[in-house]
């Protein structure tokens, strides 16, 4: 039998052949076939879900609760050192100096990442703002968010701060983030469904002892990953509450 | 519950008891000095069915000015501010016990007397079909928000 596995379409493009090379990892060390389907869009994606389509997922904070709580996932383990923190970022010539600044009218460029979008709207709520008096732009990349930003077609963009960071040093230093979210408690995970749910155990073990030999390590390395760190049930029902109190 | 300490406090300040749900009565000294919360952080704790504090985050240890060791086990209501409705508070009760969410604009006082603004949201813990404990997570409010809130609760 083949399992299907997929990764959150907010994954950074430079990581692509990182989750091939994952993947083939992945089949050896469980001794299992398994096919990666990445989705380039967060609507093909969810697609997938609702019709059960997954059996692996490295998913997002905001599909984990749905995973997690209506169709029976299990998690596994997410990045070591790493959580889900979101930045609002504006051209380094702007005269904006802080969130309370801004006024209604704002305009917004965004990518549809549903995690960084609810963490930037609630930064923008000190500033009185929110979706019903602020213009946003979809964009589909965040490079497009960031040409917004340097082309003045928009006042202030969103960011996943490691895509912030991966951003071209020549894209970077024409612009300015405004404000840095510091949750630390949001991360993404990697989650089994029902059919792997019984090889969830030696998954675990094996990414966790990843970094213990040389080929793990290039594997890590091509994720940008330091390692895995164990997830447990309760971890990830306490994550899908503090996602709940976020969420309308 | 022990009465706030006169030394904990920086600078002026005016003297309340306060009587808890629980019966309890506790001392609490209060300044006018606000600390706004930062941009881009979240307060986070929880508690277990009673109320009684079981986790915190850094950014509610920084913000209340307590330790964390001072928090943990203790009642939440260590960050009740007499300026505070208590219909606030029953209604935060009912409303969790109910497996609703509740949010609402609360101010809470710090260890030194001061004070800090947020919008809280709280939720109960659904484990196995059972209320297990309660989440709360606070974020920035804005000002506008907040002087509303002050109007409103002045008059309950
Ligand atoms: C998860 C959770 C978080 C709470 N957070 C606060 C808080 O930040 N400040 C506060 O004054 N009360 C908070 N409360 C409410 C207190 O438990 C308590 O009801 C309130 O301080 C008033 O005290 P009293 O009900 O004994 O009169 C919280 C309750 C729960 C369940």
């Amino acid at each position: 039998m083949t399992h299907n596995f997929s990764v959150s379409p907010d994954f950074n493009p430079s990581h692509i052949s990182g989750w091939y090379i994952f993947n083939t990892w992945l089949q050896r060390a469980i001794s299992e076939n398994i096919h990666l389907e990445l989705y380039n869009d967060f609507e093909s994606h969810r697609n997938a879900i609702a019709t059960d389509q997954l059996d692996l997922i490295y998913a997002n904070p905001y599909d984990a609760a749905l995973l997690v709580r209506d169709k029976g996932f299990v998690p596994v383990a997410c990045p070591e050192n790493r959580s889900d923190e979101a930045i609002i970022a504006v051209n380094k010539e702007s005269p904006l100096v802080n969130i309370e600044a801004l006024s209604e009218g704002t305009r917004i460029s965004s990518t549809d990442d549903p995690d960084v979008r609810m963490m930037c709207m609630i930064m923008l709520e000190p500033a009185g703002l929110d979706k019903n008096n602020t213009a946003l732009n979809q964009r589909d990349t965040y490079v497009l968010v960031a040409k917004d930003l340097l082309k003045n077609d928009a006042d202030i963009g969103f960011f996943l701060e490691e895509t912030y960071n991966d951003l071209s040093e020549i894209i970077r230093g024409q612009l300015r983030p405004l404000v840095q979210s510091e949750i630390h408690v949001i991360h993404h995970l990697l989650l089994a469904g029902p059919k792997l749910a019984s090889k969830r155990d030696e998954i675990q073990q094996s990414l966790l002892s990843m970094s213990d030999d040389e080929k793990g390590k290039g594997v890590l390395k091509s994720l940008n990953f330091q390692g895995w760190s164990a997830v447990e049930q309760e971890d990830t029902e306490f994550m899908i509450d503090l996602m709940d109190t976020l969420t309308e | 519950m022990k009465d706030m300490n006169p030394d904990d406090i920086s600078g002026e300040y005016r003297e309340h008891t306060l009587t808890y749900q629980d019966g309890t009565q506790r001392k609490v000294l209060v300044t006018e000095n606000e600390t706004p919360l930062p941009d881009g952080r979240l307060i986070v704790s929880r508690t277990d069915l009673n109320g009684i504090i079981t986790e915190v985050n850094q950014s509610f240890v920084e913000m209340s000015a307590y330790h964390k060791d001072e928090l943990i086990g203790m009642p939440h209501y260590i960050l009740r501010h007499p300026d505070m409705p208590a219909a606030a508070f029953k209604g935060l009760w009912e409303t969790v016990q109910k497996r609703e969410k509740w949010h609402g604009y609360v101010k809470n006082l710090r260890k030194d007397g001061g004070f800090y603004w947020v919008y809280a949201t709280v939720i109960a813990n659904i484990r196995n079909n059972e209320i297990v404990g309660f989440t709360s997570v606070r974020r920035k409010p804005s000002r506008i928000k907040v002087t509303e809130a002050e109007a409103l609760y002045q008059t309950l």
